[in-house]
């Protein structure tokens, strides 16, 4: 079976707190696994392990590996700024920058150098239709991105992600700060891009996993308690943690 | 309930009267000056450089001249450096430093003027004389050491304006890939441009008022500089040399030099007001 991402006995420690024990873990290339469990319990700490984030934090201690496609992305010479190419994020709070949406979009392609070959323009247009953003922002390119809806910010955000050409989405409950008839326009659009991208979205909405997601992860306290695909994890859990937890009987 | 009334009272008419004192002041300089500036005429006053108080000649072009030449060379100095500082201390410092470094160089404004011009004197002018040439006391003596002394005022405001930056930009464009140098200078730098505009206007407003530092190193020539090793005299060093002697006429235009001054000040601190009113609207979102 093909994987994407994996990691092997991850260990987290931010200074002495354990906020990540033993994780071990698969993610499946185009496909969108969910990660869920109450608030605290280290669903973003994980996300946030597969582009490298957490240690811009200070006193961030990790142990264990992360594969992505099977090679150690802590391994010494590797290229962080291809990695975070590689492997793209979306913010809960939508956060396009203080700049035009054009600019926005072609952010990415300008730290990365834009190669010969490659017209701007075109690729500002492709990301953006790829969220179904173009035809709502194709006269408004020049206006700053943070005149837009927070819907479209989002997906101005996905786009910006889009323009640099990833293989991963990680997604930090990138629908709680929308309402929920743009929530759907986002789920309907991850489902769009769990064709070509490999999706590892974190949510606190049940329904929202069981809705977009192949698999799902459940954590609780650091542990990776059940991990497996949607179906089985909703309906025939094996732990007994899981169960209450999509019955509703936790916070 | 009663008391505190009587303390609200207390503290108006407190407020009340710093601001009349300021009102009188503004309105005790334009009555002073203004009067000669419409005798003599725009013209001889603004854009004559024959000052000669004896003659009853008061044109004071190379003196506006000099200000300018000082406070632009002062502020080339102090932008540099200044905006250099604010960008290693928020992009590239550990946050711990930075609660040190900062409070150290918001201490170098305290250092009293005299003592910079006194630095001056002793250290720059002589370099400037012995390896540029000229008088060493010049524009550009004057400039280094108004470029050190705006320093405190423009790091620490850009230092603020920079903070200022929400980090879900930061974390943003490091997650797209960006190191921190791109993410500075394509992102931070625009995302707190009008921050940094108003500290480097707030810093030509304070350089256009030194007075004592400037006296002590720019040479105070009568003449307009050809040349950044020339002595100039400023507005400010104008006034304070010969505000002791002067009398009647030469007094008036003594004040008329004032109103200038204060009129140049209040555009700087109305410009950095406005900027800075500007961008806190647009960055209200979030
Ligand atoms: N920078 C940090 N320093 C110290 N502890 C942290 C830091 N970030 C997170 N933690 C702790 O690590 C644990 C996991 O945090 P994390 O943000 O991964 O949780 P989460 O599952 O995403 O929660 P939520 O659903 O509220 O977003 C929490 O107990 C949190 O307090
Ligand atoms: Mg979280």
């Amino acid at each position: 079976m093909d994987i994407k991402i994996e990691t092997r006995n991850l260990n987290l420690y931010y200074g002495a707190f354990h906020a990540l024990k033993d994780v071990t873990i698969q993610i499946k290339p185009q496909s969108i696994t969910a990660i869920i469990g109450p608030s605290g319990c280290g669903k973003s700490t994980l996300l946030r392990c597969f582009n490298r984030m957490n240690e811009l934090i200070g006193g961030v201690r990790i142990e264990g590996d992360i594969l992505l496609d099977g090679k150690d992305i802590h391994r010494q010479g590797i290229n962080l700024t291809r990695l975070r190419q590689r492997v793209g994020m979306v913010f809960q709070r939508p956060n396009p920058f203080p700049l035009s949406v054009a600019d926005n979009v072609s952010y990415g392609l300008r730290v990365h150098g834009v190669r010969n070959g490659i017209s701007v323009p075109e690729v500002v247009e492709h990301s953006l239709r790829a969220t179904f953003l173009w035809d709502e922002v194709k006269d408004k390119l020049d206006s700053p991105a943070l005149a837009l809806s927070p819907e479209q910010q989002q997906r101005l955000c996905i786009s910006r992600v889009i323009a640099i050409e990833p293989e991963v989405l990680l997604m930090d409950e990138p629908c709680s700060a929308l309402d929920p008839i743009a929530t759907g326009h986002i789920e309907d659009l991850m489902r769009d891009l769990a064709e070509r991208y490999t999706i590892v979205i974190v949510t606190h909405n049940m329904q929202q996993a069981s809705r977009v997601s192949s698999d799902s992860a459940f954590m609780l306290l650091g542990e990776l308690i059940e991990f497996g695909p949607t179906l089985h994890i909703f309906e025939n859990p094996s732990d007994k943690r899981t169960e209450d937890y999509v019955s509703g009987h936790y916070g | 309930m009663k008391q505190d009334r009587f303390i609200a009272f207390i503290l108006l008419m407190l407020a009340l009267s710093a601001l009349s004192g300021l009102v009188l002041i503004t309105v005790f300089i334009f009555k002073e000056g203004l009067p000669l500036i419409l005798q003599t005429g725009f013209r001889d006053f603004f854009l004559s450089s024959d000052w000669d108080p004896k003659g009853e000649h008061f044109g004071i072009l190379s003196m506006i001249v000099g200000s300018l030449a000082v406070t632009v060379g002062a502020m080339a100095i102090g932008a540099v450096f200044g905006l250099g500082m604010a960008i290693v201390l928020t992009q590239f410092c550990p946050p711990g430093l930075v609660s040190i470094l900062k409070p150290l160089i918001e201490l170098l404004a305290g250092i009293p003027s005299v003592v910079y011009g006194f630095m001056g004197v002793v250290t720059i002018v002589p370099l400037i004389r012995n390896h540029l040439g000229g008088p060493g006391l010049s524009v550009l003596a004057a400039s280094i050491v108004l470029g050190i002394m705006v320093l405190p005022t423009v790091t620490s405001i850009s230092v603020d304006a920079l903070k200022a930056v929400p980090r879900a930009y930061w974390e943003g464009s490091v997650a797209l890939g960006a190191t921190k140098w791109q993410t500075t200078h394509m992102l931070m730098l625009k995302a707190a441009r009008s921050g940094i505009l108003a500290a480097i206007i707030l810093g030509m407003g304070r350089a256009l008022g030194e007075t004592m530092a400037v006296i002590m190193v720019a040479g105070n020539a009568l003449e307009i500089p050809g040349s950044p090793l020339d002595p100039v005299r400023t507005l400010t060093s104008n006034i304070a040399l010969e505000m002791g002697y002067a009398t009647g006429r030469h007094r008036e235009a003594l004040f008329a030099t004032g109103v200038t001054l204060f009129v140049f000040i209040m555009i700087f601190n109305t410009t950095a007001l406005a900027i800075s009113r500007r961008s806190a609207g647009k960055g209200g979102g979030r």
